[in-house]
């Protein structure tokens, strides 16, 4: 029998030795790919919220936009959004069912402690048994900015977006967009919480998921005469240039025909100055600028301020995802002049949205510079200490100095004289430009203001879009609607 | 056949001690680590469950070093370790688990003890044979009975006798090694004549392939009638290679391969779970099957081993609670996760060690009884660690069985020890009566002491 015992003890040695190389293929070889298949998902998540998560902080580094605390449940740790809605669009939210959205999702290496600048606080946690904790993520938000936008977007009845940046560094000092959602319930720790929460979201009309000052595209209107006007000017048609003043504009090949606002004529005789023009917010003199200038010089001033041959397109980066403005391919408008000189006002082919414009009246404020929009400026491990910085990123220069000092002051007679006068702040030089955007038949216009101040030193640059004419429907305007909450947050800016 | 000389003597008391405290630290440290990798902090059961853990390996210590003196030292701790090992695992997944298998722990040390106590000479098991038969077969079968079977999972395992409730088949398994043990004993010169040739093979008298035949029936009842794909291949798998062992006929593992194939081919036409097993079994990561019926636990347990990785996610670092039945059948993946590749690897070969161990003890029986016992035994703890090990793993189609001293199960744990105890108890040797150590006195002891010493050496 011995012989037969010893070979047993060989045949088994042999089933363990496949088990041992089976365990090996399972745990080492294809590990990584069976770990992080699709539906293993539910074990990642509970891994995740095992960490002390790092917290989303304003730019005074104090105000606390989402943070984890410990909870009793299943999960180790809740996320919270002391704001509820405030700040909804630009922190996202954090579901164990729906995942991970905006800077929750963006940030989310270092937030979990996952970035490579993290390695050595995460290894002493890990030695001394603590729970990892992610980095704290600070970002340009300005609370005083924010409450004032969203304030001011509440006070109207319509629907609301507003971005408002600091020309010389790019830095989104607000970003709001009415109607919100409170993202607390989304990171409720009980599926049936979230899922109703989510369900309730996604039935209602108003999109509430979606931010309109950065997600989505409106026609920008006669906000987008600024890029007109830049390439005008960078083209050498100076803010003097004299331009026919007709009342309506014939469109080449077509029946069609540009009229002012309301119809009327521009006052200032047959001939009127561009600078003329922008004040008065002339349709008619634009299209006829459009037209002289090409699709080609058109569409290459759009680029130079981030606009995107087609939307999705992400021209301009950002912290967190965002749609950049279109304007058409050139080529695109070929045998289709009538559509340059709409597209020269902001109509038909055009979408932008408040961000969008915010960068443009950025670049003009800081001497033809354009920032790339930043969210994110530094972030801290659990003990303060900063591990990695953002730096402001250049991302063009749309404009000559001369020729943005030369559009800021067009943009100032547009305030102190012109559509504009709404959004006068005593002691204050404002640059802006108003927008009444159609957007097809029927529709109420959307009312778009975008200015900077001080004019002499800008500090803060708004845009702000009210859709479908808000409060006042089809009798509004850029100046009447839109320019008195550009106002709010210009202040809420030169105060802070 | 050359047969070693039996070891007599005691073994020195040091390796037993030493092995013993061994076991005894890896199991209270995986305890307390997962106590902290749950709540951060020593658990609040730690007294109890230390003292139980201290007490019980002390005791069968005391129990080992007297009534079989010259066991191999390395086996209870062997055991143990595995115990403490599945202890921690099953205390991170659920502490009122956790309570009851410390209870099954106290009364599986105590049935190792008792069989120690009982069975003071291996071969009192010989003299019943067709007894122990019997029953073991009556145990197999009791769930089947009316009234008192009950079906959990899907398998016909349990007995529910009032409020007791168990699975006869966890210590049956050890009556049919026993009865096979004493059986073949007896009939292995009438089954090694071969007579018939078939091929290369030499093949015994027709009457006496009988026994053969009626196992795979035997098996394959087992297999209709309680749907109980893994027992039915374990046993067929004892029996034949007890068989083979015995006769030294390779014959006969040919024979019975060819009959298991005849019979897993027939299971898998008739039987709609078996082929959804072998389904489960081949497509268990496809996508979108992850979430079909039945395929998600085995998936939960592949995810889980390679989460674990090589180091695993810690003791109550990583989600075994996801894995279905965690604690029993799968206990072998939730290792995986928390213990990484080191853990599973670590229970590989301590099943290993413990088998090899007894294929050894096998090796110097002192009588063709006992080898053929602990033969058995040790195929036993061998062929069900990698039924289970190899379903989880996805070598072979799963088939629900637990893995030797680590799943929580009472009936499964006391079996085992049980078991331990008929192997160790096999490695010593029989007692020594004691009027006849009187009468011999000190001649016989010093000159075991003489011998065994000098034979042991190599081993301690």
């Amino acid at each position: 029998m011995d012989r037969q015992i010893r070979k047993l003890g060989i045949a088994l040695l042999v089933l363990f030795l496949i088990a041992f190389a089976q365990v090996n293929y399972i745990q080492v070889f294809a590990a990584d790919r069976i770990a992080e298949d699709p539906a293993n998902a539910q074990r990642q998540l509970i891994a995740e919220y095992k960490i002390d998560r790092g917290s989303i902080l304003a730019a005074d580094g104090t105000t606390v936009l989402a943070s984890s605390r410990k909870s009793p449940g299943a999960l180790r740790f809740q996320r919270r959004y002391p704001h509820g809605e405030l700040y909804a669009h630009e922190t996202g939210f954090y579901s164990f069912v729906f995942g991970r959205t905006e800077l929750e999702q963006s940030y989310n290496d270092f937030l979990t402690g996952d970035a490579a600048e993290l390695l050595p606080q995460t290894l002493t946690d890990l030695v001394l048994g603590r729970p990892k904790q992610g980095a704290t993520i600070v970002t340009t938000l300005v609370p005083e900015i924010q409450e004032a936008a969203a304030t001011a977007a509440q006070a109207e009845a319509g629907d609301v977006a507003i971005a408002a940046i600091d020309p010389a560094t790019g830095d989104v000092l607000a970003l709001v967009s009415e109607p919100t959602y409170d993202p607390n319930p989304l990171a409720s720790q009980d599926p049936e919480v979230v899922r109703d929460s989510w369900d309730e979201l996604n039935a209602d009309p108003e999109k509430p998921l979606l931010s309109r000052s950065s997600d989505e595209l409106f026609p920008p209107g006669s906000t987008f005469k600024l890029v007109t006007a830049s390439a005008a000017l960078e083209n050498g048609f100076g803010p003097e240039s004299l331009w026919p003043n007709p009342n309506e504009l014939d469109l080449p090949l077509t029946d069609a025909t540009i009229e002012n606002f309301g119809g009327s004529t521009c006052s200032g005789g047959s001939q009127i100055t561009l600078a003329d023009a922008l004040r008065q917010s002339c349709n008619v003199v634009f299209g006829a600028v459009g037209l002289e200038l090409g699709a080609d010089k058109l569409a290459a001033q759009a680029r130079a301020y981030g606009f995107t041959a087609e939307a999705g397109e992400d021209l301009v980066p950002f912290d967190i995802p965002w749609t950049s403005g279109v304007f058409p391919a050139p080529e695109t408008f070929e045998g289709r002049d009538p559509a340059v000189a709409i597209s020269a006002i902001g109509q038909q082919d055009v979408a932008a949205n408040p961000l969008q414009m915010a960068l443009v009246a950025g670049a003009i404020a800081n001497d033809g510079v354009e920032m790339q929009p930043r969210l994110v400026t530094e972030a801290r491990d659990p003990s303060g200490r900063v591990i990695a910085e953002f730096q402001p990123q250049e991302f063009s220069q749309p404009l000559s100095p001369e020729n943005s000092a030369a559009l800021t002051q067009m943009m100032v007679g547009v305030v102190e004289a012109g559509t504009g006068t709404a959004a006068q702040i005593p002691g204050v030089t404002v640059a802006g430009k108003t927008g009444t955007a159609q957007h097809g038949e029927g529709e109420n216009p959307h009312a778009w203001f975008v200015c900077f101040a001080p004019a002499e030193a800008p500090r803060i640059a708004v845009a702000v879009i009210v859709l479908d004419g808000g409060s006042l429907g089809s009798e509004a305007t850029g100046g009447q609607v839109a320019a008195p909450i550009a106002k709010a947050v210009l202040e809420a800016g030169l105060g802070a | 056949m050359s047969r070693a000389a039996a070891p007599r003597g005691r073994t020195s008391l040091a390796p037993s001690v030493a092995f013993t405290v061994l076991a005894l630290i890896l199991s209270v440290g995986a305890y307390v680590i997962a106590g902290f990798g749950k709540r951060g902090q020593l658990p609040a059961t730690f007294a109890l469950y230390v003292t139980i853990f201290a007490a019980g390996y002390a005791g069968a210590l005391v129990v080992t070093r007297a009534f079989a003196p010259r066991a191999d030292p390395a086996l209870f701790p062997t055991a143990a370790v595995l115990v403490g090992l599945g202890f921690a695992m099953i205390f991170r997944l659920s502490g009122g688990l956790a309570a009851e298998q410390a209870t099954w722990i106290i009364v599986g040390l105590l049935a190792y003890a008792l069989t120690l106590i009982i069975v003071r000479d291996a071969r009192m098991l010989d003299a019943y044979t067709y007894t122990i038969g019997l029953l073991g077969l009556l145990l197999l079968l009791l769930p089947v009975a009316p009234g008192i079977g009950r079906t959990i999972n899907g398998a016909r395992l349990w007995v529910q006798i009032g409020p007791i409730g168990f699975q006869p088949a966890e210590i049956g398994k050890v009556l049919v090694v026993i009865f096979l043990a004493s059986y073949l004993t007896q009939k292995r010169e009438l089954l090694q004549v071969a007579t018939a040739r078939i091929g290369p093979f030499r093949l015994p008298p027709a009457k006496h392939l009988g026994p053969v035949l009626l196992a795979w029936g035997a098996s394959l009842a087992i297999l209709f009638l309680q749907k109980d794909l893994g027992a039915s291949l374990l046993y067929f798998g004892i029996f034949v290679v007890m068989l083979w062992v015995a006769t030294g006929r390779a014959a006969y593992l040919v024979i019975g391969l060819i009959l298991f194939m005849i019979g897993a081919y027939a299971g898998w036409l008739l039987f709609d779970h078996v082929q959804l097993r072998v389904d489960i079994w081949l497509h268990a990561l496809d996508p979108g099957k992850v979430f079909a019926q039945g395929f998600g636990q085995l998936a939960q347990a592949e995810f889980g081993m390679a989460s674990g990785g090589i180091v695993g996610t810690g003791l109550g670092q990583g989600s075994p609670g996801l894995i279905p039945f965690a604690s029993t059948d799968f206990i072998f993946a939730a290792i995986g996760e928390e213990l990484g590749l080191l853990g599973t690897t670590a229970v590989l070969l301590l099943i290993l060690v413990l088998v090899g161990k007894g294929l050894r003890v096998a090796l110097h029986a002192p009588d063709g009884f006992s080898t053929l016992l602990a033969v058995g035994l040790s195929t036993l703890v061998a062929l069900q660690a990698f039924v289970i090990i190899g379903g989880v793993t996805r070598i072979i189609p799963l088939t629900g069985v637990t893995l030797p001293f680590v799943s929580y199960g009472g009936s499964s744990l006391v079996s085992n020890f049980v078991l331990l105890g008929l192997l160790v108890r096999v490695s010593s040797g029989p007692m020594a009566p004691r009027e006849r150590s009187r009468r011999l006195g000190l001649f016989e002891r010093a000159e075991a002491e003489r011998v065994g010493g000098s034979e042991r050496v190599g081993e301690a």
